[in-house]
């Protein structure tokens, strides 16, 4: 697998929805990189593009043209199948509303990913239980999201993005649900797997107090880079 | 072991809606297994019969009587070991809605055949010295509290005036589906009798039971019966007594086909009612579903969360309604009294309800499952908030 200094080169990329038999154009051309290790916040207006072109680097989406490399494997390449297990071990997922199953607990939910493993039972017992430390939930490993705040349910989605230890993180509005003292501690928290970790970050969010924690900002509008 | 366990926890999210769909599963499960036994229970004659043993009756009709000294002539056919006269009778015990089979019998030759019927030997015996004696089964005599001593009188329809019996034996069965509803009697009584009421219907009777050496020549011993009494005045149809049995049911047949047609329809409206709450379980996990799918599990993995959380419900609503079959039934056969001589759910009435959980737990779960295949993920995780 070729080894590429950037963690996302995009290039001429674009993307369309069809709507009621109307095609609406969503990313316009879009050109640039996404160095390793970095921590970029998408920023724009509703409907510029932002979370659409976060969908495609990570994978749960298909450009209509254009190339995308994400840690140097051209996504677009890979079938289903491939795509999916490519996910598995390169992404981690953070999104608006957690998505956590509501009938695992916190420990089951940071485990699921894991189970696309093959580790061990032991092994995950460690690798989880040294998550869920990570985040500062250590003692809510028995909780149900339902028994946890909106803080405490992203925190545990952090864990659980983390978990297979992915290249890249990224995070769709990840302080979209929270009081403004949960959000700030859930953006310090990422912040850390940035710096920490060195995990590549895409986040995207409208929030300019949010982007403030990312290390670069990129601006989108109709479609198109601002910047 | 995680695959199992989410799918109990996700059948348990909804419990008030897991609950009635369990319910329905049970009283569907429940109805059918009643259904397919009183089915069963139609065909008890024919699933019992020996196939060594044939039945010769008139060919014109079952009405029409034979001479009895066609018994001597039956008798002396190549295959044939044994020959015994039975008169279906058709009384009346006290009320005519009290129904139960009565036969007049050449008591001796007929009991040897049905060896089935199991009577003590002290009671066989009581029964053969007594010309007035009668043979009833155990649950017929449950039924009417009849016991060894009891005069039993039956007004008669065939054969009119009042006739009184005394029960000398009761017959168990030898296994659970051996009818023991029935009322045997001495033919040569019967025939007496009505040769001083009506002497020309005397010397007449109703079918032949003939018990041949080899089941396999049933159908050349058969042949050569009707050869016999071939151009005279009572020619005669002889044929297996499952043949014989069969054709009994054959003049009900609709009634068997209308439950056997309700009985799967109960099944298909549960499917439906199963599939609805499929549908709506998957429809509301859209986001769940595309969220696993991010994460890097495949269609497979969904499609066995949503095929096992069906199976799971359909097998504990089905489990719950085949064991309530048997209790059910022992008491609607107790309630039908001689109705249904033999009323007792089938090995095969068990398997067929646990096919039909079966088909509908994987029915139910087959288009939600390929809808939650097919999600794409943008588009499950829009259903979120």
């Amino acid at each position: 697998m070729p080894q590429s200094a950037s963690a996302v080169v995009i290039r001429h990329l674009t993307k369309s929805y069809r709507r009621g038999g109307q095609v609406v154009p969503v990313l316009n051309d879009i050109s640039f990189d996404i160095a390793t290790g970095d921590f970029v916040a998408l920023m724009g207006p509703s409907g510029s593009g932002k979370s659409t072109l976060l969908n495609l680097i990570a994978g749960i989406d298909r450009p209509d043209s254009g190339e995308l490399r994400v840690g140097g494997v051209d996504i677009n390449g890979l079938d289903e199948a491939e795509l999916a297990d490519w996910r598995s071990r390169n992404v981690g997922f953070i999104f608006q509303f957690y998505n956590l199953m509501p009938v695992l607990t916190a420990f089951e939910n940071v485990e699921l990913p894991l189970l696309l493993t093959g580790l061990s039972a032991r092994e995950r017992r460690e690798h989880v239980d040294m998550a869920l430390t990570m985040v500062g939930l250590a003692d809510r490993i028995t909780h149900y999201p339902s028994e946890l705040s909106g803080g405490q349910q992203q925190r545990v989605a952090i864990a659980r993005a983390i978990i297979t230890d992915p290249a890249i993180l990224v995070a769709d509005e990840p302080t979209g649900d929270l009081d403004r003292a949960a959000a700030e501690d859930v953006l310090v928290l990422i912040e850390r797997m940035n710096r920490e970790l060195g995990k590549t970050i895409i986040m995207v969010t409208h929030d300019p107090h949010s982007a403030q924690h990312a290390r670069s900002v990129k601006h989108l509008e109709k479609g198109l880079l601002a910047d | 072991m995680h695959l199992l366990k989410l799918i109990l926890r996700n059948a348990l999210r909804h419990k008030l809606r897991t609950l009635l769909t369990v319910l329905g599963l049970l009283v569907a499960i429940l109805s059918f297994g009643l259904l397919q036994t009183v089915v069963d229970a139609w065909y008890s004659g024919a699933a019992a019969a020996a196939p060594d043993r044939l039945v010769t009756r008139s060919s014109v009709s079952l009405m029409v009587p034979l001479p009895a000294h066609y018994r001597d002539k039956i008798r002396a056919i190549d295959g044939v070991r044994a020959v015994a006269a039975a008169n279906w009778f058709a009384g009346i015990y006290q009320e005519p809605k009290n129904f139960f089979p009565q036969f007049a019998i050449d008591a001796v030759s007929y009991l040897a055949m049905y060896p089935e019927y199991r009577i003590p030997d002290d009671q066989l015996r009581a029964f053969l010295r007594d010309r007035k004696g009668a043979v009833v089964g155990r649950k017929l005599a449950q039924t009417y509290g009849f016991k060894v001593g009891d005069v039993v009188p039956l007004r008669g329809t065939i054969f009119p005036g009042t006739w009184e019996f005394v029960v000398r034996a009761i017959y168990d069965g030898a296994t659970p589906r051996t009818d023991t509803s029935q009322f045997f009697f001495h033919w040569d009584y019967l025939n007496e009798s009505v040769r001083t009421r009506a002497p020309q219907r005397a010397n007449q009777v109703g079918v032949f039971v003939v018990r041949v050496n080899d089941a396999g020549r049933a159908a050349e011993i058969s042949a050569a019966i009707d050869a016999e009494f071939g151009n005279s005045a009572a020619e005669t149809l002889t044929e297996t007594e499952q043949a014989f049995q069969i054709g009994f049911v054959k003049q009900t047949e609709a009634i068997v086909i209308a439950i056997r047609i309700v009985s799967f329809v109960v099944i298909f409206i549960i499917l439906a009612v199963m599939a609805n709450t499929m549908a709506m379980t998957a429809r509301e996990r859209r986001a769940e579903y595309a969220t696993l799918k991010a994460l890097g599990f495949g269609p497979g993995f969904l499609g066995s969360l949503i095929f096992g959380e069906s199976l799971a419900i359909a097998l504990i609503g089905s489990a719950l309604g085949v064991a309530l079959t048997f209790p059910v039934a022992h008491w609607f056969g107790a309630k039908m009294g001689t109705l249904f001589p033999v009323f007792a759910v089938s090995a095969s009435t068990v398997w067929l309800q646990a096919a039909c959980a079966v088909v509908v737990g994987v029915a139910a779960a087959v288009i939600p499952a390929l809808r939650a295949a097919r999600v794409r993920i943008v588009d499950g995780l829009r259903a979120v908030g």
